[in-house]
């Protein structure tokens, strides 16, 4: 009998906190299946098994800060036939993309006493604003729910499906009163994709944007709502100014608060 | 005269990616480099004008790894600039996801990245199919640390219930009750995992570093205000730069820690378990003399046997704090904003992890300085690397560099945290 051949997935990092591919680790439930479905061909962090390519499905984490990055991912891209960009630094930038609002000389400064030893570049970019994306996971990190079914429905030849609502949705079907309204607590749950399950609120505590905004958010009205709660204009440019703060929605929002 | 170089362009099975470079002159090794090609990302200079309150979600980004020992130590940092102590009840809390961080951390290092180097398989996977039963064993333990650390903090990595002054809110007592008989459940399967890892084959090797870690004050190290050597000297947490001190090098993103006279030293499970190996509980101190017998353990081989002990540490503890929870009082210490300096520690599974923040009168973070385990340990692995290849020049190229690799996994370096690592060249002439 001819052996089946397996998908290969590659699992590549850039600039990020190792997070999202540890989430896929974090499937201890579903490790052993998920490696049956497909060959781990490139996944450095897990083997020395070190494929040349090419490969099916590429899942990228990190942005892209440096030279050597902006030409590696073009590299990848090269290698892949379906290249999905996952979490936040590689959807958005991540929060590393913080200096891109500030003088990054400046920034190298604060941290290393010989800036002029590390060549980077002056902005933190995510993957899709270098090549093609098939595909972007949100989160900070992503969603196992949401890693597993974008691994499946690839696997399956379908679109994965996901949610497009707010987080505010998320905290009705969990029973989660507003804290917004009710507690007057800063929260940016109403402009932000579901995909965490409302986590924070159910915690007690507004949430903070890790997945990022959903698509067309009334970032006035929720500047307004910052404003009415009695956040200064200084503490809302800062909550915008988060994990997603290199999303044009977020990018712009702060820009308007002054 | 010949020159051989070695280039080992990315080692595998650690977290984060570096390199390592070996030049040999005349049969002897003239020059090692650990390269660190994490991209810097800055956090210090990012904190900087931020609330202190954010200290904690922001330091969590540097290390998708070990996210609670950052959040720990920063919220520490502030209730210390802030002047404010929490309750024993929220203390417990505080151990108790950072047990479970230890025990997500410690499993998946010894089964997933060290397990395959003693029983030569490429990876866990490839292990799986002859060792299913270890194997899922060791998922099973690595699965119950990240359930701690979402019963406790939300979800499993950058959990999001720790803040300045305590928690958001108390963990349910239904979801801590169901941790008990799981928790004891584990801690036989653990006792299993020690005695697998120590009929390993462990090589001879030897590090002569000096040990730094926590002051546990009779109990194993965790959180505390001091910092104690296995030279005998002991600092307040607030000493750490007096002592210490941190280098940038052209072929590492991250810096390497020493003391100010220049010399190297060693964080993580080696230092704890030498520097407290005498408050180990009953059942740890039974087993850790059945399989770490003698004195000091010097060989990093064996340190997957001490990271396993670790483990049942961390599952006896926090079974304990799990039995004993009644929350009570407030989930959080409020305060009142004014300016001042404050140190915070924690010890990370892999090290203690040290941040110092100064902080205005209306709460922002003026100034911030962090440092990490592994940029601690940087230095003492180059030195014990040397030692170490120094000895095995004869090896082919190819053999070389994979006996350099599991040297360096040995350590169980997390180079994420390009706050600040491995490719492998040897240069031979």
């Amino acid at each position: 009998m001819k052996p089946r051949l397996l998908p290969k997935l590659a699992v590549w990092k850039f600039a990020s906190c190792d997070g999202c591919q540890l989430s896929l680790l974090n499937c201890e439930d579903e490790l052993l299946a998920v490696t049956s479905a497909v060959e781990i061909a490139y996944f450095p962090e897990a083997s020395s098994n070190r494929g040349a390519g090419p490969f099916d499905i590429s899942l990228v984490e990190g942005s892209i800060t440096t030279p050597d990055e902006r030409d590696r991912i073009q590299a990848v891209r090269r290698r892949s036939k379906v290249l999905v960009a996952i979490g936040a630094c590689a959807c958005s930038g991540g929060i590393q993309a913080l200096r891109n609002f500030g003088s990054d000389v400046e920034l190298a400064r604060s941290v290393y006493p010989n800036p002029e030893l590390l060549s980077i570049l002056e902005t933190s970019t995510p993957i899709s604003d270098h090549v093609t994306v098939d595909l972007e996971l949100r989160g900070c990190p992503v969603s196992k729910v949401q890693l597993i079914e974008a691994l499946q429905a690839l696997l399956d030849g379908r679109k994965p499906t996901f949610e497009n609502c707010s987080v505010c949705e998320e905290c009705k079907r969990g029973g989660t009163t507003c804290l917004l309204v009710s507690k007057r607590m800063p929260c940016l749950g109403p402009v932000t994709v579901a995909g965490c399950g409302a986590l924070c609120p159910a915690f007690g505590r507004g949430c903070y944007g890790c997945f990022g905004p959903k698509e067309s958010p009334n970032m006035d009205a929720m500047t307004s709502s910052l404003r009415n709660v009695g956040l200064s204009d200084a503490d809302i440019v800062r909550m915008f100014r988060g994990i997603n703060a290199n999303t044009p929605a977020m990018a712009n929002a702060a820009k308007d608060v002054r | 005269m010949s020159t051989r170089t070695i280039k080992l362009d990315m080692i595998s099975r650690v977290e984060g990616e570096g390199g390592l470079t070996l030049k040999v002159k005349d049969g002897v090794l003239t020059e090692l480099k650990l390269h660190i090609f994490e991209s810097p990302r800055f956090f210090e200079g990012i904190l900087r004008g931020r609330r202190l309150e954010e200290a904690p979600d922001i330091t969590s980004r540097i290390c998708g790894i070990c996210p609670v020992a950052y959040q720990i130590s920063s919220a520490s940092a502030m209730e210390n600039a802030l002047g404010i102590e929490l309750p024993p009840v929220l203390l417990d809390l505080r151990r108790l996801i950072l047990y479970g961080e230890w025990i997500e951390s410690h499993m998946l290092h010894v089964h997933l990245l060290h397990a395959p180097d003693f029983l030569r398989y490429s990876d866990a996977i490839a292990m799986a199919k002859e060792h299913p039963k270890e194997v899922q064993r060791g998922l099973g333990l690595k699965q119950l640390g990240n359930r701690i650390v979402s019963v406790v903090g939300g979800r499993e990595v950058h959990p999001v219930n720790i803040r300045v002054g305590g928690f958001y809110s108390y963990p349910s007592e239904p979801s801590m009750r169901e941790l008990r008989a799981d928790l004891a459940h584990a801690i036989d399967e653990c006792e299993s995992v020690v005695r697998w890892v120590s009929s390993f084959e462990f090589p001879d090797d030897e590090t002569p570093a000096e040990f730094v870690a926590i002051r546990g004050r009779g109990a194993y190290p965790l959180l505390g205000g001091e910092i104690e050597s296995s030279n005998g000297t002991s600092i307040p947490i607030s000493g750490f730069d007096s002592e210490f001190e941190e280098d940038q090098l052209e072929h590492s993103t991250a810096m390497h820690s020493h003391r100010r006279n220049g010399d190297s030293y060693l964080v993580g499970p080696l230092a704890r378990f030498h520097l407290s190996r005498g408050v180990l509980t009953p059942r740890a101190q039974a087993l850790a003399r059945e399989c770490l017998p003698g004195g000091a353990i010097r060989n990093p081989y064996r340190s997957i046997v001490v990271r396993a002990i670790e483990t049942l540490v961390a599952l006896e503890g926090s079974l304990q704090i799990v039995e004993s929870y009644e929350p009570t009082g407030a989930p959080n210490v409020g305060y009142r904003a004014r300016a001042g300096v404050g140190f915070g520690c924690s010890e990370a599974p892999r090290g203690f992890c040290w941040h110092r923040y100064g902080i205005t009168a209306d709460g922002l973070i003026e100034s911030a300085r962090i440092v990490p385990p592994t940029s601690q340990n940087l230095a003492q692995i180059e030195v014990d690397l040397f030692a170490f290849a120094s000895a095995r020049l004869e090896l082919p190229d190819e053999e070389l560099k994979t006996e350099c690799e599991r040297a360096v996994r040995n350590h169980d370096p997390c180079i994420s945290c390009s706050v600040h690592f491995l490719n492998m060249r040897i240069e031979r002439s």
